[in-house]
């Protein structure tokens, strides 16, 4: 598989990466292309959300996690040893499991990305900032006339929406969703995946989960992960167009999860 | 059943009952027994404040070496006029009593209570010759009224709180009835602020630095120096955390000795001012800066250890959100980790501070004035506190001074109560906030 | 905190995000750097107060025994503790040490370890949360106020039940008592702690085969959090063995070498108190004998908290 420069946002390259000396992910070589959706899927402990928070470094806050190999994003590898890991969240945000919204009010949960990365402008700049984002959310309009709320106080949705325009605030590049829509109910769960197909246009998105639906309905390209019998590593067994994926697989064992056998 | 060739048995049938109501019965039994011993927590607890409550209140019998009523022909002082009050002064003082007392201000200029006063001290010397618990007052009055009879016929009987208004404004004095804590409650608050100052932010810094930093590696894993220096400091963490597990078992007495030879007498030209000119030079390191930096090193350890159960407490998924962002540890820890840890670590410091505020021992040997009249001015004043007071009025065997001991009891009681329920007050506020 | 949103206007349009300049290498965060070292310096006090602690008893103690007058197996064996006449014998004072302890755990075993095991397996939730604070509020009293109590109650108490004349005024059985009181809470809740650590799955298998609710608790649940008990017993006692104010209020104030409970007798640490409560004039014997006594002292309260310490680990490992 050839990849070429400009097309992708993030490119794996052998990647492996360590649980001190268990490897839970090897040698995953995978694009992820710019302004499109992409979905890692697989039964769990396959190592999926691993691979998906190698790409911001957040494996980096588990002690004696370590990564092997490169991760490209804009030429430079994320874990080239000047590299570093603040500079790289910044531009690759993530949106988590579960929605964790900060005990401050919604304003402030979208304003603190804004405020920590210095934002320099003025009051009414940064509530226009704080707007867009909520709107960019689908958010603005269930929350406009309580921005003071606490951010615990609204519904599980509306939550993680909360969550995905607080990432949005710091205008990442490339936003990373770790099972964003598994705590959450099936409208909720609509709702996310809507906007994911309207932030597409900005963004690049990469998304893990365990829902084949949600995949084959919200995504553009699907990776199929699964963890290797002998030593329970997890490796990438195809990447392809999520059409291709779901309805020619190459690969046996994907067939076999896609139609539901294992998992 | 398994067959068997032994005689060994299950009880059967009826046998069942008996033995399992026999049992019950035991259980029951020893239910009881668990059950008093918790119970006699409870009376010790309430012994305790009746013990304190009923040597603090009580009665006094006094006996005036003159009776007014001799004086003043059967009237009551306050119903005499000013001039008859200074012809009793002229008439019963000695010459160079009253020479004295013109000096300091004319008898004529002075107000009438002012004379009443002076008659009550110089001339009717009233005297404290027997006291009285409260419950003896109380339930036993006839028979100690016989008593005073026989003994002190003169004698009055009146009740006494020795809580009261002028006990808490009153310095120091060798006159039970005219002892107050003034200058120990303003020791003790002395003592706390300072103590909360230097602790309070210590506490959390190791804290944090534990509970956050202490897997981190600062330098270059690749040199080999770099290696050895970030496993000596992860060593060094280690260290500190064993360390202050140990620290928090030594008894407070030995942080007296320490606080003696280092604060006292090593430091002694920091903890007196004398370095920074101006000092009480009587205090030499004896001051409330060397008690407090005894007080911090004292309970740090207790602080320590619950702001990083506190910091523990707060959901890794909120830092994971603040790192997402592309925020620093520094920042993660200043605007999601503390706030959020405040409350546990709130609690846990006012905990301990009222721990410091009831210490006796260490400020005993560190050498706490047990005589001083003089309000504390400042980090380096000498200085007194309510424990101190406590424990030098009860090992006096005088009843009076037992008494007084009693009444600084609830004093220093009020201050820990107050104490703990601003802790519990702030701790709900400050979660209000963070989620309403 | 130095970093800077590339885009730093909101007006800016959003193509804008695409063609943002991308600067990814590390930068040196000063501020961060010393934020790290000064809390790594705060942990470390608590290093310094141990070295300081140890380096203070030492150095006194070691001119304590340089002094002519004082021999050091004279100090571990004699039976006379009187500095006006140059005797230096530690053993009563440590003698009266052990009898207020033994007496404080005879009162705290039995007390603590019972209301530990009916608050945990036999009081209800409601009845618990009301003990509990009370025997929490009990540990927030000062120790001077037990003292207080100590020698206006109990020792009144004694001497109305065994004759003033057996009893005297200051006495190691009515310090003893009153530091039993004092460390009943720790024991209880520290044990209290150990058994609700037990899996409730044990509970269960023993009354699944029919056994009563003390039985389970004698027989199951007591044997499981042994050594978590035995751990807070021996922490109590290293804390009754450093308490002070209620013996130097209670015990008495004369080093004397009795087993007798009723004889005053002055313990280590009510003679640290005693001693430097008065006019202590530095360098003097007086003063250099509070170190040594110190030192003796913090060696038999650390060596009992290591070895409550070791117990608790193995506790541990049990459960993991």
């Amino acid at each position: 598989m050839t990849i070429q420069e400009s097309k992708y946002a993030i490119e794996a390259h052998g990647m492996s990466v360590f649980y001190g000396a268990f490897r839970a992910v090897k040698g995953v070589t995978l694009g992820i292309e710019k302004n499109r959706i992409t979905a890692l899927i697989g039964p769990s402990g396959c190592g999926k959300s691993t691979v998906l928070r190698s790409f911001n470094r957040m494996n980096d806050l588990i002690a004696g996690a370590r990564t092997e190999g490169e991760v490209l994003y804009r030429g430079q590898n994320l874990y080239a040893p000047d590299v570093d890991a603040v500079q790289v969240r910044r531009n690759i945000g993530m949106v988590f499991q579960k929605p964790n919204p900060f005990p401050k009010s919604i304003y402030d949960n979208i304003a603190y990305g804004p405020r920590i990365n210095g934002w320099r402008g003025s009051k009414s700049e940064l509530d226009e900032l704080v707007e867009r984002a909520l709107r960019d959310a689908a958010l603005w309009d269930e929350v406009k006339d309580d921005l003071k709320k606490s951010g615990l106080a609204i519904s599980g949705g509306q939550q993680q929406r909360l969550c995905i325009a607080r990432a949005l605030a710091v205008e990442p590049e490339v936003i990373l969703m770790d099972e964003p829509c598994s705590a959450l109910d099936p409208i909720s769960t609509l709702k996310i995946e809507e906007l994911m197909f309207e932030l597409r246009q900005n963004y690049t998105i990469c998304i893990v989960t365990h829902n084949m639906q949600q995949a084959s309905r919200a995504s553009d390209y699907t990776a199929f992960f699964l963890m290797d019998r002998q030593d329970r590593a997890g490796q990438l067994i195809e990447y392809g167009s999520t059409d291709q994926i779901f309805q020619s697989p190459r690969d046996n064992r994907t067939e076999q999860y896609i139609s539901g056998r294992f998992g | 059943m398994i067959p068997s060739s032994s005689t060994g048995r299950l009880p059967q049938g009826r046998e069942v009952n008996a033995n399992v109501a026999r049992r019950q019965r035991y259980g029951k039994a020893w239910e009881y027994l668990l059950l008093t011993s918790t119970l006699l927590g409870l009376v010790v607890l309430v012994l305790l404040i009746f013990n304190i409550v009923n040597d603090a209140f009580g009665a006094i019998a006094t006996q005036s070496s003159v009776e007014v009523e001799s004086l003043t022909g059967g009237r009551d002082l306050e119903e005499l006029s000013q001039a008859e009050l200074i012809a009793i002064l002229e008439a019963e003082l000695r010459s160079r009593v009253l020479r004295n007392l013109e000096r300091e201000q004319p008898l004529v200029e002075r107000e009438q209570a002012n004379l009443i006063d002076l008659i009550n001290t110089e001339i009717v010397k009233p005297e404290i010759v027997a006291i009285y618990p409260l419950n003896r007052f109380l339930f036993e009055r006839s028979a100690i009224e016989a008593q005073l009879a026989a003994e002190f016929p003169r004698a009055e009987l009146s009740f006494k709180s020795w809580l009261s208004g002028n006990f808490i404004t009153n310095p120091m004095s060798s006159d039970p009835l005219k002892a107050g804590v003034r200058t120990a409650i303003l020791g003790s608050l002395w003592l706390l602020s300072l103590t909360i100052l230097i602790a309070f932010p210590l506490g959390i810094g190791a804290a944090i630095y534990l509970e956050e930093y202490k897997n981190e590696k600062p330098f270059d894993e690749r040199s080999s120096l770099g290696k050895r220096a970030n496993a000596l400091i992860t060593r060094a963490a280690g260290l500190i955390e064993t360390n202050i597990y140990n620290l928090s078992g030594v008894p407070s007495i030995i942080y007296g000795i320490l606080g003696l030879a280092i604060f006292v007498r090593a430091l002694e030209t920091i903890t007196s001012g004398s370095i920074f000119g101006g000092s009480d030079t009587t205090a030499n390191g004896r001051t409330i800066l060397s008690a407090a930096l005894t007080m911090t090193l004292l309970i740090l350890p207790v602080v320590i250890i619950s702001s990083q159960e506190a910091i523990r407490a707060v959901p890794s998924s909120l830092r994971q959100a603040s790192y997402g962002l592309g925020a620093t540890k520094w920042q993660t820890i200043w605007n999601i980790v503390l706030p959020n840890a405040m409350p546990g670590i709130l609690t846990g410091t006012i905990l301990a501070v009222s721990r410091a505020i009831g210490e006796t021992a260490p400020l005993i040997v560190i050498g706490a004035s047990t005589f001083i009249v003089t309000d504390p001015e400042g980090l380096f004043s000498k200085f007194t506190v309510l424990p101190i007071q406590i424990y030098n009025w009860t090992s006096r065997p005088q009843e009076e001074f037992r008494a007084i001991a009693a009444a600084a009891i609830m004093v220093l009681l009020t201050i820990l109560v107050t104490l703990n329920a601003t802790a519990i007050i702030l701790r709900n506020y400050l979660r209000s906030k963070r989620v309403g | 905190m130095t970093d800077q949103v590339t885009v730093s206007s909101a007006t800016q349009p959003r193509r804008a995000i695409s063609a943002k300049i991308v600067q990814l290498q590390r930068r040196p965060r000063i501020g961060e750097t010393i934020i790290q070292v000064v809390l790594f310096f705060c942990g470390f006090v608590s290093i310094f107060t141990t070295i300081g602690i140890v380096y203070v008893l030492f150095q006194e103690s070691l001119s304590f025994f340089a002094d002519p007058e004082v021999s050091l197996s004279e100090f571990f064996t004699k039976t006379v503790w009187q500095p006006q006449i140059g005797e230096f014998g530690i053993l009563p004072l440590v003698n009266a040490t052990l009898l207020t302890s033994f007496i404080a755990m005879l009162v705290a075993l039995p007390l603590g370890i019972g209301m530990a095991i009916y608050l945990s397996e036999y009081a209800s939730l409601r009845l618990r949360s009301t003990l509990k604070p009370i025997i929490e509020l009990l540990a927030g009293i000062p120790t001077v106020v037990y003292g207080y109590f100590a020698l206006t109650f109990v020792t009144p108490a004694l001497r109305d039940l065994f004759g003033r004349d057996t009893v005297s005024i200051y006495n190691n059985l009515s310090a003893g008592l009153v530091v039993g009181i004092l460390i009943t809470p720790m024991i209880a809740t520290l044990s209290e702690d150990a058994l609700s650590a037990v899996p409730s799955s044990l509970r269960q298998a023993s009354f699944g085969l029919g056994a009563t609710r003390w039985e389970t608790a004698i027989h199951i649940v007591v044997p499981a959090a042994l050594s978590g008990i035995i751990a807070a017993a021996i922490i109590a006692m290293s804390r009754a063995v450093g308490e002070t104010m209620v013996v130097a209020l209670a015990a008495g104030a004369s080093p004397n070498f009795t087993w007798n409970p009723f004889q005053p007798a002055e313990t280590m640490t009510g003679h640290i108190a005693r001693i430097s409560g008065g006019d202590l004039s530095y360098g003097s014997i007086d003063y250099r004998s509070i170190f040594a006594i110190g030192l003796v002292l913090f060696f038999v309260t650390l060596i009992l908290n290591i070895a409550s310490r070791q117990i608790v680990r193995r506790f541990r490992e049990v459960y993991e």
